[in-house]
């Protein structure tokens, strides 16, 4: 296969960047879309200019490493998979691709196609976790969960961090990454104790770094592990609860 | 050099009691005026963060990644092991340190391994309050399944993805920390060299990967988490990103490594598709369960799978291990389909490859069944190749996953250089010569939540009220100005080939001669082979941009000379060990079937090696095993 690649290209942070034309010749369809970028970077090396700087790491749509806008779609034109799962039998012989890094403002470029999604851990630190030190764990038959709570709490569990539901939306909101988080742990007996907190710390801890969800869902079509936006709607009922509950706790405390 | 492996005194069951009490501790509030520094942040490395931190050590973690949530621990699929005894299948702490013992062929530290199968159970516990949704019945309590090697389910599972979900449930522990102010996390940085001073480890230098600054780090202690080193064959399942080069440069300040040539070769991957090929994807071992592995009789026979009679196909496996059938051991398993494939009977485009097919499995028990037990990894199969499982069979051949070499430790967990540990798969402890199914995992685990912090304390009391090494010291400047030289070093050789270019045909090199079976005759040409292609790389490899920038090129261009010094190490220790056991299987040490053998008198050691300056020529130290609890066998799959 023939490609041309018009891929953004910027030296690093806050420096203007631009679209730069490449023609890739005689890519495999077995390729994955990033070998075909490393065949690309292969070449401009041998030419002599600098490769194209790109996020990747396990390559099997686990780590959520990687991850670029492809002709618009946050990883592609195929549902449910990571950039590092797609391959070029998917496009046809002479396309033209657009690559892009991913587009939100809570996602600083650092160069080329690599943007800094550090707002993410800040979000778990506000307390995307269950507080337990280690060794004071009880037997771990000792709660049981039912197993449809336990299926459920995976589904949301199953994140990868990618980004891709940020740079997805219009809004450049990270509702179904925090959504997922927050309901892992919320479904599960062991969370409830800092349900309320928790909620509320992360939904506003998310708000200073990205944007504002309006439902319109392309988040869910970009997650390359398919997460429903419904864990969007639990997050928001728990957050409103939240308001009211972390009041009434306080006012007892007092 | 002296190799103590301070082993405790007493049974078996008694050791780590024993030793937890003798050990020195650190009042609690003396503990927040020590500083440990953590190299990476996968299983082993976020856990000990998290739990030195919530102990209320000053800790401090390094991670080359964007985040700590992605190193490849991410990957396991599987499950990790633990004697719970859920099933009253009557599994116990004993029969999973036989079964580790016995799995790594005899080549481990029975206190250790003793040890690791006891802190299984509080693994479990830890994980599942802190949220890891492991698989359930539907009672809600614990589902388990069971894995090659072991007669009893006891390995604990979410979906294919267990090694996600301890990960993040790690990490989640680490955040908490850090938010607590206890743990400072630094990402996207990359710990290149160890600072040693007085002969203790006292700190490490760091590359920053976005703006290229080379910073020292000094702490009362250093531990390294940074995983295998399969990535020196280049086409691993491992990450792109894994490599070697933090336990080989402390392996080059003095640092013991132990058992470089042990790696195991994953049976069940999918077998590379084109020259571009970056890594290679594995399917997980459960699939043997239901499926038949089989090549063409005739060499010759390229007819599509689908139209091959059974009487023109090779069950190879039950034809040579009716008992164990397709279930034999992973190092079985791979050097069989090796030996298919070098017959010229391999399969597909590339004729690299065996069949894996469900067909008979399908016929059985009905496509649903089938589809309900692997729907996910027939769907990863087809994604990957185009190709659909339920119809053709899977086409799978063997791939480097994992290393049980690494960094010699004691009983402690610390290396050779007193204040310098090593966790997880970067240390060598645990696995001998192969390690089984779904125990990495618990192996990460249990050095960072339950071993490492106790041990450390005892080093660290005798340092109480001492002030780290300032990093204006000497000892700190001469290794920043090294690291910096050999960075610039990379970008001066205006050479005329790519860092991968090397690191494939490294990799080319070491799959042939150092990757499921070694001959002397191989290892001699590879340690030929080897430095004449170090050397080329050095004055010709290509390297672009600049170092005050983000560079990917720089990055891999230290990795891989890292990769060959050690490939030079993996090829002697290979060369040395005249005898075959678990993932080292040498030619010339096999019985008449072709089986591997050991030679228990003469190599139930370790081989620990010892920088000498020349990569090819290390320095042999032995430290020998004694089984007191397992008896030595020979392992038999017929």
């Amino acid at each position: 296969m023939n490609i041309t690649l018009q891929v953004w290209r910027q030296d690093g942070p806050g420096v203007t960047g631009g679209f730069k034309t490449y023609q890739v010749t005689d890519v495999s369809p077995e390729m994955s879309f990033l070998e075909m970028l490393d065949l690309l970077n292969e070449r401009l090396t041998n030419q002599g200019e600098e490769p194209v700087a790109f996020d990747h790491d396990c390559r099997e749509g686990i780590c959520g490493t990687c991850g670029v806008m492809i002709n618009g779609q946050a990883h592609g034109p195929q549902l449910g998979t990571a950039t590092c799962q797609l391959h070029m039998r998917k496009f046809q012989d002479g396309a033209t691709i657009v690559v892009e890094p991913w587009r939100a403002t809570g996602f600083p470029i650092l160069r080329d196609l690599v943007v800094d999604r550090s707002a993410f851990d800040r979000i778990m630190e506000a307390g995307g976790y269950i507080t337990v030190d280690t060794g004071s764990a009880p037997d771990a038959n000792l709660i049981p969960v039912p197993k449809p709570v336990a299926d459920t709490a995976f589904d949301a569990a199953a994140c990868i961090g990618c980004g891709a539901c940020v740079a997805a939306c219009p809004n450049g909101a990270a509702n179904l990454f925090t959504a997922a988080k927050v309901s892992h742990l919320n479904l599960l007996p062991q969370g409830q104790a800092e349900r309320w907190t928790r909620t509320e710390r992360m939904v506003e801890i998310m708000e200073e770094f990205f944007g504002s969800c309006t439902n319109h869902g392309e988040c869910e079509k970009a997650c390359p592990k398919s997460i429903s936006i419904d864990f969007i709607a639990m997050m928001n009922a728990d957050y409103v609860k939240a308001k009211f509950k972390n009041r009434r706790l306080l006012a007892q405390r007092g | 050099m002296q190799l103590d492996a301070k082993v405790p005194e007493g049974a078996i069951d008694e050791k780590w009691e024993n030793h937890k009490f003798d050990v020195r501790l650190v009042n609690p509030n003396n503990k927040r005026k020590f500083k440990i520094i953590i190299v990476g942040t996968g299983l082993a490395g976020a856990s000990a963060a998290a739990t030195l931190g919530e102990l209320g050590y000053n800790v401090e973690a390094f991670t080359f990644h964007d985040t700590a949530r992605r190193a490849h621990s991410i990957a396991a699929q599987g499950g990790i092991n633990a004697a719970k005894n859920y099933h009253n299948d009557g599994d116990s702490v004993f029969r999973l340190f036989y079964d580790t013992v016995k799995g790594g062929d005899y080549r481990s530290r029975e206190a250790n391994v003793y040890r690791l199968a006891d802190a299984s159970l509080a693994i479990i516990d830890q994980a599942t309050a802190q949220g890891v949704p492991f698989a359930r019945e539907y009672g809600g309590l614990l589902d388990n399944r069971s894995f090659g090697g072991a007669q009893v389910s006891r390995t604990f599972y979410s979906r294919g993805q267990t090694g996600q979900q301890l990960l993040l449930g790690a990490y989640s522990a680490l955040m908490r920390q850090v938010e607590a102010g206890t743990v400072k996390v630094h990402t996207r940085a990359e710990m290149l060299d160890i600072v040693v001073k007085d002969g203790r480890a006292v700190g490490i230098v760091v590359r920053d990967l976005v703006t290229g600054e080379v910073t020292s780090h000094s702490a009362h202690a250093v531990v390294l988490a940074t995983g295998g080193y399969s990535n020196v064959y280049y086409l691993s399942t491992n990450a792109m990103a894994c490599n070697v080069t933090a336990i080989w440069r402390a392996h080059r300040k003095g640092a013991a490594f132990a058992n470089p040539c042990y790696t195991q070769i994953h049976p069940t991957c999918i077998p590379a598709s084109d020259e571009f090929q970056s890594k290679l994807t594995l399917m997980s071992e459960s699939l043997r369960n239901d499926g038949r592995i089989w090549v063409p009789k005739n060499a010759d026979d390229k007819r599509p799978p689908n139209q091959i009679p059974p009487e023109d196909r090779d069950y190879y496996l039950e034809r040579i291990y009716p008992a164990f059938g397709n279930l034999v051991p992973r190092d079985v398993a791979s050097r069989a389909s090796k030996r298919m494939v070098d017959a010229g009977k391999g399969v597909g485009p590339l004729e690299n490859g065996v069949y894996l097919d469900f067909a008979t499995s399908i016929e059985r028990e009905g496509k649903q069944t089938i589809e309900e037990r692997y729907g996910n990894l027939f769907e990863m199969y087809n994604r990957i190749t185009d190709e659909n499982p339920y119809e053709v069979p899977m086409r799978i051949y063997p791939a480097p996953h994992y290393t049980m070499g690494g960094l010699w430790v004691d009983y402690n967990l610390m290396t050779t250089i007193p204040g310098l540990y090593a966790i997880g798969e970067a240390n060598f402890s645990d696995h001998g010569a192969n390690r089984l199914g779904a125990s990495a995992l618990m192996q990460g685990l249990a050095d960072g939540y339950f071993v490492l912090p106790y041990t450390i304390g005892d080093y660290l009391a005798d340092y109480l009220n001492t002030e780290p090494v300032p990093t204006d010291d000497p000892a700190f400047s001469e290794v920043r100005s090294e690291v910096d030289e050999r960075v610039k070093g990379y970008l001066a050789t205006h050479g005329s080939r790519s860092v991968d270019w090397f690191h494939k045909e490294l990799g080319k090199i070491m799959l042939d001669q150092c990757g499921m079976s070694r001959s002397e005759a191989g290892l001699q040409k590879a340690l030929s082979d080897i430095p004449a292609l170090y050397e080329e790389f050095k004055s010709d490899v290509k390297v672009l941009g600049s170092d005050d920038s983000l560079n990917q090129s720089l990055e891999r261009a230290a990795r891989v000379e890292d990769f060959f010094e050690l490939a030079q190490a993996m090829c002697v220790d290979a060369l040395n060990r005249e005898e075959s056991c678990g993932g080292h299987f040498r030619e010339e040490y096999q019985t008449e079937e072709g089986e591997a053998l050991r030679d228990d008198e003469n190599f139930t050691n370790v081989s620990a090696w010892e920088w000498s300056g020349d990569p090819a020529n290390p320095t042999l130290n032995v430290e020998p095993l004694d089984f007191e609890y397992v008896k030595l066998t020979t392992r038999s799959y017929k």
